[in-house]
This record gives structure tokens, sequence and C-alpha cells, in this order.
């Protein structure tokens, strides 16, 4: 009963919101925050699509748990670095890391 | 090997030996001279072997020994050059390849070989001295090789002026002496006054080569030719010139050619204007005065102008007046004869007395060859050359003892002053102490008197006397009648006051005489200086005459087209010429029997003698009217002005030129345009960078925000507009 | 309104104001906190759209590990002198500008297409999704390589994040 579009709606406004907690947050451990609510936001996305267009074919979901992985790995990856990076210059601030500027 | 081959290797080992000696054996003063020697008698022998074969053929002047090859391809024609031998030029090489070779042995005594080393010897100064055993000894010349190189040289080129068949090659041998003579009266190059006469010498002769140039210029222009048979032998060709007008008015072609080519002798010989280098050429080494003032080059002039006597004298004919040349030639050398005996009178310096007497015997050749007596002035020039060559050797002896005095007495103290061992005054009673150089002098002296009979003069001088006055040139005779007078006197004055009498300096008193290579030349030339006359006793002469065939006349004679006639015999001119000798030398004997330091003439003859002692201040006048404006004009006007304003202000200007033009261009074009192009690309790219670095933040949320716009935006027109 | 789509309503409604709370607070355990909310809010759409075990995963990988995890950063690495900045940074006014105009531009595309408002085909009860799930994540007709993939890249991120964090030896 709930079309397809609320699903991809909402993806998309979370999706938005993920978006903006990246571009927009000063503490890098947000900013990760923020990327996962992207991924959250392409996961509905993936799973809805698998419901409402091919259900009988599982890809949509095995695609899903792939995400799951990758958002994992990330995770923890990123985190390891912010607390190096912590360790190091005693902040996370991600406006106070920028050795990379001209 | 036929004659004609020989002839042609007649001139090569002088120049063979002056390359050798120069290359290979300088350091070697017995293989210098060897090799120098060994070529004057390679030259010498097949000199002679020429000579011999050319008395022998009959009528040489009609086909004489030639041979020639095309050298110089002009246009159409080939300019050909060889070789000649005829009456002329065999009498002249047999002369010149005598002298040569004494001349070649002289030197090798002269310049002390085989003696040591002087300790204060530098090249370029005469040697004086070296001490051995405590006491000194003549040091050897330190320039000895190059002398006998030089000398070498020199004998090549008058070879190849003698054997030569055309102008050219015979200008080629004239000017190869000339240098040559620069060289060596320059050789002892250190001496100040040895370098200038060089130069004067050098510059002295190339004005009468200027003009030589121009006559054989204009000889070319005119007949095409320069060859001697072409020319000389071919009565057309010499009528067509002697009638045709040239630039000159009132002269002819012939005339004016004429003309031109005797200037060059009147250079070349030391005839009135140009003879103010001959003396000064006495700076030379003795054999080298003997070399170029009595064997070669002086008689290379008189020679030439023997050799062109059918163009000189086209459109003469004997017993008619004289043409324009002749009379030039006539005056020129009768007045000559006559002056440089008056200055020979005074000299001091017993080279300077024969320098002048040469001087005055070649203008009696030269009037003779005026007059038209050809073989007369062909038979001066032979014995001339001869008893001259004898001269200067022997003097050269009486220099060299002079100087073994000189040494002697200076060695051992060291007051006095510098004795001059040139100066007679010096001299005095040498002849117990150079008996062989006194008795060769002696000859010498007498020959150059002209002493009756037994010397070679006699026959020479009275012939030229005989022609002058069987052709009624009376005023040239009566010229040459005086000259010879003088010139007995001053000859006799030199004997006596070199050789007799009593030594008048501790110098003479210690002169000794010379080694054999110096005394066997002299030996052998005052044979031919009595010998060589009685080649040409005329045949009227009484008693004499008729007993030797006067085979010179003959011989030489047929160089001609037409055999000259022999002067009928007068007993005036003999007469004359007899007593002027004698009493010439009586004179001369009585005036200088007793002479001290000072010369008895000089107060009597007061005034008139500075003159001649200075020569009639010629060479002062030459000095202010040539050299000093040459010098100014060079100084102030070539130099000051053409070279340093003009030339130097040209570069100047075009350096400054360049640099305002550089300046310009560094200014206006390079520093605005190219640099600031340069500059304008590097500051737009770093104003570029600057802004563009700003995106460069190093914060990533601001790099995700730039590829988040961009991308998504991208992405998003594309859907739109693609996908619509 | 059916049941489901009042339940959907809401729950967005939770996902999305969470989600907005998450990314404006400053204090990061609050922000944690309410991204936990967002999460488990996820996971109840998976339950919706019939990806059962999804919401589990959801449950126990993002909540029990991630979550969990960034709450461990973010007191690691708070800041002693607990000055409260701002959350915000410089870029917030581009940044808000761009995913608003992304979210926007986004749903009026999807508004174009013209299957977007079709329903949900009816699943099978019989079927076993769980068991598919497996077979097709382990099949090598399957994802069996994306699996192997996705196992090495776990082992990597693990190793990668122990070096990284791992601490310093010091000579002092």
């Amino acid at each position: 009963m709930i079309p397809l579009s609320w699903y991809l709606y909402l993806s998309a406004g979370l999706f938005g919101l993920g978006l903006y907690g990246v571009l927009a947050r000063k503490n890098a451990i947000a900013i990760l925050m923020g990327v996962e609510l992207m991924l959250n936001a392409v996961n509905i996305n993936i799973v809805a699509f698998w419901r409402y267009l091919t259900p009988e074919n599982m890809s949509g979901q095995a695609f899903a748990v792939m995400v799951f992985a990758v958002a994992a790995a990330e995770v923890a990856v990123g985190l390891a670095l912010v607390i190096s990076i912590y360790r190091r210059r005693k902040t996370v601030d991600a406006n106070e890391i920028n050795l990379m500027k001209w | 090997m036929t004659t004609e081959t020989l002839i042609w290797l007649i001139p090569l080992p002088p120049l063979l030996a002056f390359f050798l000696i120069l290359l290979f054996t300088r350091r070697n003063h017995a293989l210098s001279h060897t090799v120098g020697v060994g070529a004057a008698l390679l030259s010498w022998l097949l000199g002679m072997l020429v000579f011999v074969a050319a008395i022998g053929v009959e009528h040489l002047g009609e086909h004489p020994f030639t041979s020639s090859v095309g050298w110089l391809p002009l246009g159409s024609d080939i300019f050909s050059v060889g070789v000649l031998i005829d009456p002329l030029s065999a009498v002249t090489l047999f002369f010149v390849a005598w002298t040569v070779l004494m001349i070649f042995i002289f030197s090798i005594g002269y310049h002390n070989f085989g003696q040591p080393k002087g300790e204060h010897d530098v090249p370029g100064l005469p040697p004086h001295g070296a001490t051995e055993h405590g006491h000194s000894v003549p040091s050897v010349e330190p320039m000895y090789s190059r002398f006998f190189a030089f000398i070498a040289l020199f004998a090549f080129g008058m070879f190849t002026l003698v054997v030569s068949d055309n102008l050219l090659t015979l200008f080629v041998g004239w000017e190869i002496m000339g240098l040559c003579s620069y060289l060596l009266i320059g050789f002892w190059y250190a001496k100040p006054s040895a370098r200038a006469a060089a130069i004067k010498a050098f510059i002295t002769t190339r004005i009468g080569d200027v003009f030589m140039l121009l006559g054989i210029v204009a000889l070319y222009a005119a007949t095409g030719t320069l060859n001697f048979r072409e020319i000389l032998y071919n009565p057309e060709l010499l009528e067509q010139l002697a009638s045709a007008p040239s630039v000159i008015a009132g002269l002819s072609l012939a005339g004016l050619i004429g003309l031109l080519l005797f200037i060059g002798t009147v250079g070349k010989s030391a005839q009135w204007p140009l003879h103010v280098w001959l003396p000064d050429a006495m700076e030379g080494p003795t054999p080298v005065s003997a070399m170029i003032h009595a064997a070669t080059m002086v008689s290379a002039g008189v020679y030439m102008v023997l050799r062109m006597f059918p163009l000189l004298s086209a459109g003469w004919e004997h017993g008619a007046p004289l043409n324009t040349t002749m009379t030039v030639m006539a005056f020129i050398g009768a007045f000559t004869a006559l002056f440089a005996a008056t200055i020979a009178l005074t000299q001091k310096d017993i080279k300077r007395v024969l320098a002048y007497s040469t001087i005055s015997q070649l203008g009696y050749m030269i009037a003779a060859l005026g007059i038209g007596a050809y073989v007369a002035a062909a038979f001066h020039l032979v014995t001339h050359a001869f008893f001259k060559a004898l001269l200067f050797l022997s003097s050269g002896s009486v220099i060299h003892g002079m100087e073994h005095g000189v040494l002697h007495t200076e060695g051992g103290q060291h007051s006095g002053e510098h004795i001059d061992p040139q100066d007679m005054f010096n001299m005095g009673g040498l002849k117990n102490k150079m008996p062989i150089t006194f008795w060769t002098f002696l000859i010498g002296g007498l020959a150059l008197s002209g002493f009756p009979l037994i010397t070679a003069g006699f026959w020479s001088k009275d012939e030229i006397l005989a022609d002058a006055f069987g052709n009624g040139h009376l005023l040239v005779f009566i010229t040459l009648a005086v000259a010879a007078l003088l010139t007995a006197f001053y000859t006799m004055r030199q004997i006596t006051l070199t050789f007799l009498g009593k030594p008048r300096t501790k110098a003479a008193e210690h002169a000794s005489e010379n080694v054999r290579t110096m005394t066997v030349p002299l030996m052998v030339l005052s044979v031919f200086a009595i010998a060589a006359g009685w080649v040409g006793i005329p045949e009227h002469f009484p008693g004499l005459g008729g007993l030797l065939p006067s085979w010179f006349h003959e011989f030489v004679g047929g160089t001609l087209l037409e055999h000259p006639e022999a002067v009928t015999f007068d007993t005036v001119p003999l007469l004359v010429s007899i007593v002027v000798a004698l009493a010439g030398l009586a004179l001369g004997w009585l005036a200088y029997r007793n002479a001290k330091q000072e010369d008895p003439l000089r107060k009597p003859l007061g005034r008139a003698y500075t003159l001649l002692e200075s020569k009639y201040y010629f060479d002062e006048l030459y000095d202010a009217v040539f050299v000093r404006p040459a010098k100014r004009f060079a100084e102030g006007f070539s130099y000051m002005f053409l070279d340093r304003q003009v030339i130097d202000g040209a570069l100047h200007r075009v350096a400054q030129a360049a640099f305002l033009l550089g300046s310009i261009f560094r200014n206006y074009f390079d520093t605005p345009v190219v640099n600031g192009f340069g500059d304008f690309t590097a500051s737009v790219t770093q104003s570029f960078g600057r802004l563009l670095r700003k995106v460069q933040t190093g914060q990533v949320q601001q790099y995700l925000l730039f590829v988040a716009l961009l991308a998504f935006g991208g992405l998003f027109y594309y859907l739109l507009n693609v996908l619509q | 309104m059916t049941a489901q789509q009042g339940v959907f309503l809401f729950i967005s409604f939770v996902i999305l104001f969470s989600a907005y709370t998450m990314v404006t607070r400053s204090n990061l355990v609050h922000a944690a906190l309410f991204l936990v909310v967002t999460l488990f809010g996820v996971a109840v759409i998976f339950v919706l759209l019939d990806a059962g075990f999804l919401a589990v995963v959801q449950v126990l990988v993002y909540i029990g590990a991630i979550a969990i995890l960034m709450i461990f950063a973010v007191m690691l690495t708070q800041d002693n002198a607990a000055k409260q900045q701002e959350s915000m940074n410089l870029n917030y006014g581009w940044a808000l500008l761009l995913s608003a105009l992304f979210a926007f531009a986004l749903i009026v595309m999807l508004g174009q297409w013209p299957d977007i408002g079709g329903l949900a085909p009816a699943l099978d009860p019989r079927r076993d999704t769980i068991a598919e799930l497996g077979s097709a994540l382990v099949s090598p007709d399957g994802y069996v390589i994306p699996f192997e993939v996705a196992s090495v890249l776990l082992l990597a991120a693990l190793i990668g994040a122990l070096v990284v964090a791992r601490p310093q030896k010091k000579d002092k």
C-alpha cells in the first residue's frame, strides 16, 4: 500500500541530511556519522527497489549486505584515523587538519 | 746535357744553398759555408762551361743559346720566360761567376771562421773580440750562416738577371737583389746606422724601380712582349717605337720607355740624383760591399741598359746626333762621374772612397753608353767588376788587419779612445805589415786609375775616352778626362794614406796579414785586374795592336744587330788618358806622402773642402725636401687625421651607433616587450596561482563541497536535459 | 490510510527528525545517540520492506557495532577543555544549499519517473528469503565473489585500523 515513491523520498531526504552533515560539521566523528546516514539512505534505496521491482532476485539484499560490510569497514578505519590524528594534534576539528593547504 | 739545360741550372745552386742554410745548417758554421761556397762553385763551374761553349760559337749574336717555357697563359697567347746567352750575357756571366766565387771564399776568412765565440758578441752587432789565453783575438761573426744564406740569395738574383731572356725575369732578379741589398746592408741590424742605411738603399733604389716598372709596362703595352730577342732584334718594331708619339710631347715612345728604364738604372747604379744610398751602404760587411757595389748589383743596372741599348738608341744612327734618351744618359753619366770623383777626394773612410769611386766609374759606363760606345761600356763594366771587387775585398782585408791591431792595442790597455779601423788617417805603413793586401790593393788601384798598358782599367777607360773624342762629344770627353785625373789622384791618396809612410796609430803598428781564405781571392782577382784588359786591345793601337786580336770587340760587338764600328784610332785621347793617369797618381802621392792625422788638403781648399766632405749636402737636401715632409705628412695627415680621426673615428662611430642601437633595442624592445612578456606571463601565472591556490585550504569538507557541487550539478544537468 | 502507511509515516518522521538533530547537535554524545535512533528507525523500515534479516543485521551491526564505536571514539577524543564549539563550520551555508538542492532535485527527478507510484508486488509467503539470501551470497553463480571481496576488505580494514590506531612507540 505504500508506493515506492515514499521510500525513495525518504531516502533522498535522509541522504541530503547526511550530505549536509558531512559538509557542514566541524568534528571529524560527526562527519563520519553523516557518512553513515548517507549509507543508510542508500541501503533503504537498494532494499526498496529490490522489494518493489525484483523481489524474486536476492541480489538487492545481497548488495545491501555488502553495503553493511563496507560501512563497517570504513567506520573502523575512519575512526582509527581520527584517533590517530587526535593523538597527534589533540584535535578532531576538521578545519584544523589542513596540512594539505597551499 | 745541352748547354741550354746548363744555363737553366746556373741560378739554382745558390737558391738551394739559401734554403738549405736557413733551414738546416744554421748552427754549423763549417757546413753553412761549405754549402754556400759549394753552390757558388757549382754555379761558377756551370757558368764557365756555358761561357766556353759560348765563345766557341761563330756569330753568337745571331744565334744565341736560348730556351724558354710557356709560363703564363694570357688570353690567347702565352707569356714565355726563358734563358738567353748571347755575347753580352756570356761576358757578364763570366765576371759575375768569378767575382761571386771569390767573394764567397773571402767571406769565410772575413767573418773569422774558426775563431772562438766572443763573450760579449750578440747577433746583430759586429763581433768585437774574444779573450783567449789572456789576450784578445778576433771572434767569429755570430750570424755567420745567415750571411752565407743571404749572399747566396743575392747570387741567385744576379744569375737570374744575367741569364734571363725577358725583362720580367730580369726585373725579378733585380728586385731580389734589391731585397738582399737591404738585408745585407742592414746585416748588423742592431746598429741604428746600419738600419737607416738599409732603408735608405731600399727606398732610393725603389724609386728607380717604380719608374723602371712603368717602363716595362709601357713596353709591354706597346709591343705585347718583353722578350729581348723579339723586341731588340726587330728593326721594324724599333722603328715603330721610335716614331710613335708618347704622352710626353716631343718624346717618342721608344724614348719614353728608354728614359723610364734608364731611371731604374739611375737608382740601381747609384747615379746622380739617386746616388745617396751607395756610400751609406758601406755599413754592411765588406764582402757585401764588394758584392753589391762592384760585382753584381750596380753592374746589373749597367747590364740592363746595355741589354736595352737597341731600344734606347732607337732612331739614332752612328754619327748622327744623339736622341733624347742617350743625351740624358750621357749627361747624367758624365756629370755623376765628375761629381762623385770630387766627393771621393775628401773622404776619410777607406770604403767610402771606394763607394764614390764606384759611382764615378758607373757614370763612365753610362756616359759611354749615352754616346753610343756600346762595346766600350761593356768592356769597362767587365774590367771594373774585377778591379772594384778586388779593391773592396782588399780594403776588407785592410780593415780586418786593422781590427786585429785594434784588438791588440785595446785588449791590453783600457785607456785611449776607440780607433775606427776604417779611417785611413789611422792607418799608414801597412805595406810592411800586410804585403799581399798591399800588392793586390795596388794592382786594383792602378787599374782603377787607368795605369797605362798593364792594367785592365787603362784599356777600358781609354776606349771610352777615345769614343767620346772620336765621335765629337767633347764636353763628355773633357768631363771624363777630368774625372779620370781626380780618380787617379784620390786612388793614390788612398794608397799612400793606407799603406805608405809610417803607421799613424798603435793599431796600425799591430796590424797583421790575413788568412789564406782572404788573400787567395785577392790574388786571383788581381790576375784578372791585369789580364782582363788584354782581350780588348784595339787593333790600331801602336805596337801592341794586332798582337792579340781584339777579341772583345768582335765578340761583344756581335750582340747588336749591326756590329758597331770601332772608332778610328787617334793619339789625342790616348795621350790624354796616359797623362791624366800618371799625373793624378803622382800628384796624389806627392800631396799625401807626409800626411799626419789632418788631411793636408783641408786648409788650402777651405770651404770647398767642407762642401765636398759633406757630399754637397745632398743628404741634407733630400732630408729636408723629401724625408721630413714625408714624415710630417705621415705623422700629421696619414696618422693623426686619416688613421686616428677618419678610420678610427669611423670605427668609433660604428661602435657608438651599434651601442646606441643596442641600447634602443634593449630599452625599447628587449626589456619591455621580451622581458616584459616573460615577466607578464610569470606574473599572470603567479596571480592566477595566488588566486587559485586559495581553493586548496586543506580542509577536506571544502573539497567535498566543491566535488559535490560540480558532480551533482553536472549529473543533474545531464539527466534533466538528456532524459527529457 | 492503512496501518502500514501510518507506521511508515511515523517512522520516517522519526528518522528525519533524529537525523536532523544528529547533524545539528554540538554535543557529540547526543549526536551519537540520535544516530542510534535513526538507525533503529531504518531497521523498522527494513522490516516494512519485508527484509527482516537486514533489519536485524542493521541493529546488530550498525547500532551494536558502529554506533557504539562512534560513541567510543567520541569519548576517546573528547576535548578536555570542553569548550562547546559550534557544530558547524564556515561552509555550512553552501552545504545547506547544496544538500537542500540535491534532495529537492532528486525528488523532482524521481517524480518524473512514471513508475514511481507503483505498489509492492506480493511476496510468496512460502519463500524463505533468508535462505535465498544465504545461498545467493555463497553460490558460485551468485555473489560469492563480492562476498569474498567484502571479507578481504573487512580484513584489510581490521588490520589497517589496528595499524593506524596503534600507539606510537616513542623513545623518550
